[in-house]
This record gives structure tokens, sequence and C-alpha cells, in this order.
């Protein structure tokens, strides 16, 4: 197995806060992990280091063989990022944002890439409207299109479920599973475990800036995730009252 | 020139971008040319202007007008790309971030041509003086480069920031003040029909502000928009 993103003792610190304390990360070729964890657990923070949006304060990051953030532009052509916002422009139409952002990473045979893109994402008929007008659901999955223009070898989610209701999660989850059979490697944080149980291959959780549990898919029971994840949190409060 | 071929797409492919956008939504340059009239308006009731006077303020006036319009054009630009998380969109393409500084910076300065050239000729008739002399056009060309160029740059800074609309003139007026005070001694200078010998010093000082704050902005543009 190839090791696409490997973190050594990672520290993030912002002034006095450490939120990100020794922590370690490996995700192997075609992995799809969800990183599980409380509010202000540093999940967005994680994400944004592996996407070379922000630096680390110590550690080693690794992406596809590149050290970041010294060879942060080779990460960034094969990274696709896909964030609580969509990254788009309002006032451009689909297929005009698929083209600034093509265009931004050099893609190929553009307008046979945009059209491919557009159909995963069930957007093929809206392609000439503006993404203003769109639906949250059809954002995001306008983002994810966005994310893999460019043919990207890892693509990092941070909670793309967030503010969609039912039938736009659905869609959702049917692009990203599609995504995931192509062989991509996925690192989603997410909140909704009933909606990651079903998609990852692996669960990370992430609490005091550490990862403090980590399970593939295939070794918990069926219905397990919840179990598992409370179970991960408590060995975290009482590891810390330890310490205390 | 390997490298400046991605370098020119990525550049072309944010000023494509943003004159797209504005084409569609006119939201930088009707609140940049509204604004533009209103205080021309204004100043033209507000200030009794004798002929011989007129050279002098008319100049200030035209720049406070450019430089304040250019001000709004400039906040609103940055937060087209705040607003929906875009310039994290742009910071991830693999691409040299001077490229985008420039695309950005390009995009602003036809926005404030574009007010310049709706508004000169319109200040002519209402100030009666003649606005469309060469040397004057240059001046306005090179005034809004310059001061386009450090804008851009500071704009970039202040959107991070929750009272960027209030940030933004406090932090490039003062940077600004060489560029207007050069670029109004230059304009008051064709306007008052001064000799080239006159006018110089104030032409050269804005050629050489434009160099240097260009070179500065473009080549702090990554450490300035980096966490």
């Amino acid at each position: 197995m190839t090791a696409l993103i490997v973190v050594r003792a990672l520290v993030k610190r912002f002034g006095a806060k450490v939120v990100l304390r020794q922590l370690n990360f490996e995700v192997q070729k075609g992995e799809f992990v969800a990183l599980l964890g409380p509010n202000g657990a540093g999940k967005t923070t994680f994400l944004r280091i592996l996407a070379s949006l922000a630096r680390p304060s110590m550690g080693e990051v690794r992406v596809a063989g590149f050290r970041l953030p010294q060879e942060a532009a080779a990460v960034r052509r094969r990274l696709g990022v896909v964030s609580h916002q969509p990254l788009l422009y309002g006032d451009l139409s689909a297929e005009e944002n698929l083209r600034f952002y093509g265009r931004m990473y050099a893609v190929e045979r553009l307008e046979n890439r945009i059209q491919e893109v557009l159909d995963l994402v069930g957007l093929v008929a809206r392609r000439r409207d503006l993404v203003r007008t769109f639906s949250r659901g059809m954002q995001q999955r306008l983002a994810i299109g966005r994310a893999i223009l460019h043919d990207p070898d890892v693509l990092l989610l941070d909670e793309p479920h967030t503010g969609l209701d039912q039938d736009a999660c659905d869609m959702l989850d049917g692009v990203l599973r599609q995504i995931a059979s192509q062989g991509r490697t996925v690192v989603m944080t997410s909140h909704d475990l009933a909606r990651v149980e079903d998609l990852a291959s692996r669960f990370d959780v992430l609490t005091g800036g550490r990862i403090t549990a980590s399970r593939p898919a295939a070794d918990l029971p069926r219905d397990g995730l919840l179990a598992f994840y409370r179970q991960a949190l408590d060995d975290q409060r009482m590891n810390q009252r330890a310490v205390q | 020139m390997n490298g400046l071929t991605p370098f020119l797409r990525a550049m072309g492919a944010v000023v494509w971008k943003d004159l797209r956008a504005e084409w569609r939504s006119r939201e930088v340059i009707s609140a940049m040319l509204v604004f533009a009239l209103l205080v021309i308006l204004i100043f033209n009731f507000a200030l009794d202007l004798q002929p011989n006077v007129r050279a002098g303020i008319s100049a200030g006036v035209l720049w406070v007008t450019l430089a304040f319009a250019g001000t709004l054009g400039l906040n609103r630009s940055m937060a087209v790309e705040k607003d929906r998380g875009c310039l994290d969109g742009l910071l991830l393409a693999p691409v040299d971030r001077a490229a985008i500084y420039l695309g950005k910076a390009f995009a602003n300065f036809l926005f404030m041509l574009l007010v310049a050239v709706i508004v000169l000729p319109l200040y002519g008739i209402l100030y009666n003086t003649n606005m469309l002399m060469p040397g004057l056009l240059v001046v306005v060309l090179l005034g809004s480069e310059g001061y386009v160029a450090v804008g851009t740059l500071l704009a970039s800074m202040a959107v991070q920031a929750r009272t960027r609309d209030i940030l933004l003139p406090i932090l490039l007026f003062p940077v600004a003040v060489p560029v207007v005070v050069s670029a109004v001694k230059a304009t008051g200078g064709f306007l008052a029909g001064w000799s080239w010998e006159e006018i110089q010093p104030w032409f050269t000082l804005l050629v050489v502000y434009d160099v240097i704050f260009t070179s500065v902005a473009f080549m702090v543009f990554d450490s300035v928009v980096e966490e």
C-alpha cells in the first residue's frame, strides 16, 4: 500500500492556543477516511493544513510525497478541496465557474472535462444558469465538481453535508460514492455519523488536537460507529482527567 | 518563457472571471460610478469656482473623486472573493500567487479607468475645463495604476478582517498620499497650462511610485494572503 498522506508530530498554534498537539495521521491510496470529532477539536484546521491553506507550527506533513509548506504548489495540483463554503462565484454560470478553475489548474481538453464533471454531479441541464440561482445542495454538488475537475489524487471534504436537506444529502452521498469508487483517496470531516457510516472505509476520531482512535469500517459491527465514537470521546476525557 | 505562459494564463483567467462577473452584476462599476457622479455634483454646487483658482481645485476634486470611488471598487472586488470562500479557491490553485494579484489588480485598474472615462467628460462640462488633454490622460492612467496597485494589496489584507469596509481606507489613504499628491499636482499643472519642466517632477514621482509599489505588492502578496 502507498501512503498518500503522512503526518508526523503535527503541532498547530494560534498565538498561545495549541489546536493540534503532536498529531499523527496516515492515509493509504484509495482509502476513504472519515475524520470525526466534536466542535473545536481542530478538524477544519487540520484539513486547512493538508490543503496548504495554513502552515503547520511544527511537524512533518507530506501529501502525495510532497512536503508542506515547502512544496505547496505541487501538493495543490494533486488536491481537490470542498469546504463549508462552495468556493464558487455566484455571478458566473456553472460551466463558467468550472472553466475558470479549469484554466487555473491548466486542465487539458477542458470543455470535454467540464461536460464529464457536470454529468457526474447531475448539473448538465443547469450548466448555463448562474450559481446564485442554485439551491445549497446544487451548489455543493457543483463544488464537488470543481474539486475533482483537475482529476486530483486526494479529495479533502470539510463537512460537506452542512446545511443540506435530506434529499440533497442523499444526492451528495451518491456523488461521493461514485468518486470513491473511482479509486480516489478521500478525507472527510463530519458530525453526521449516520451519513459517513456507509461511505467511509476508515473512521478516525480527532479530539484534544490528536487522533485518539482509528478503526477500519470492516472491523466495526453494523451500526457500531456511534458506540465507537462515544467510546473514543470517553477515553479521551478519562485521559485528560488522569493528566490533570 | 515556459514559466511565463502558466503565469499569464492564470492572470488572464482571473481578469476574465472578474470582468465576466462584473458584466453580469455591475456591482463594482455601478457603485463607483454613482458615488463619483454624486461627489462631482456636490463639489460643483458646494464650490463657487473662480476661473483663476479653478485649475488647482478641479484637480483636487477630480482625484478625491477617483480615490474614494476607487476605494469602494477595491473593497467590493475583494469582498466578492471572501463572501463564498472564493479567495480560498484562488489560493488553492497551483499557480504563482503573484499572477492572482496581477489579475485582480488589472481588473480593478480597468474598472477605475472605465469610471474615469465616464467621469472626465462630465467633469469637463460641469467645471468648464478641458479634461481631454493627452498629458492629463496619461496622468490619470499612471495615478490610477499606482492607486490600484497598492489598493489591491491592502484590500486583500483588509478583507480578512470583520471591519474590512472601514479598514481599507484607513490603511490605503496614508500609503497612497504620494500618488494622490503627485497626481493632483500633475493634473493641476496640465489644467493651468504649466510648462513640461514644471510638471515633470510630479510626473516622475508618479512613475517612480507606480514602479516601486507595483513591484513591492507583486512580491509580498503571497505573504499577505497567507494565514
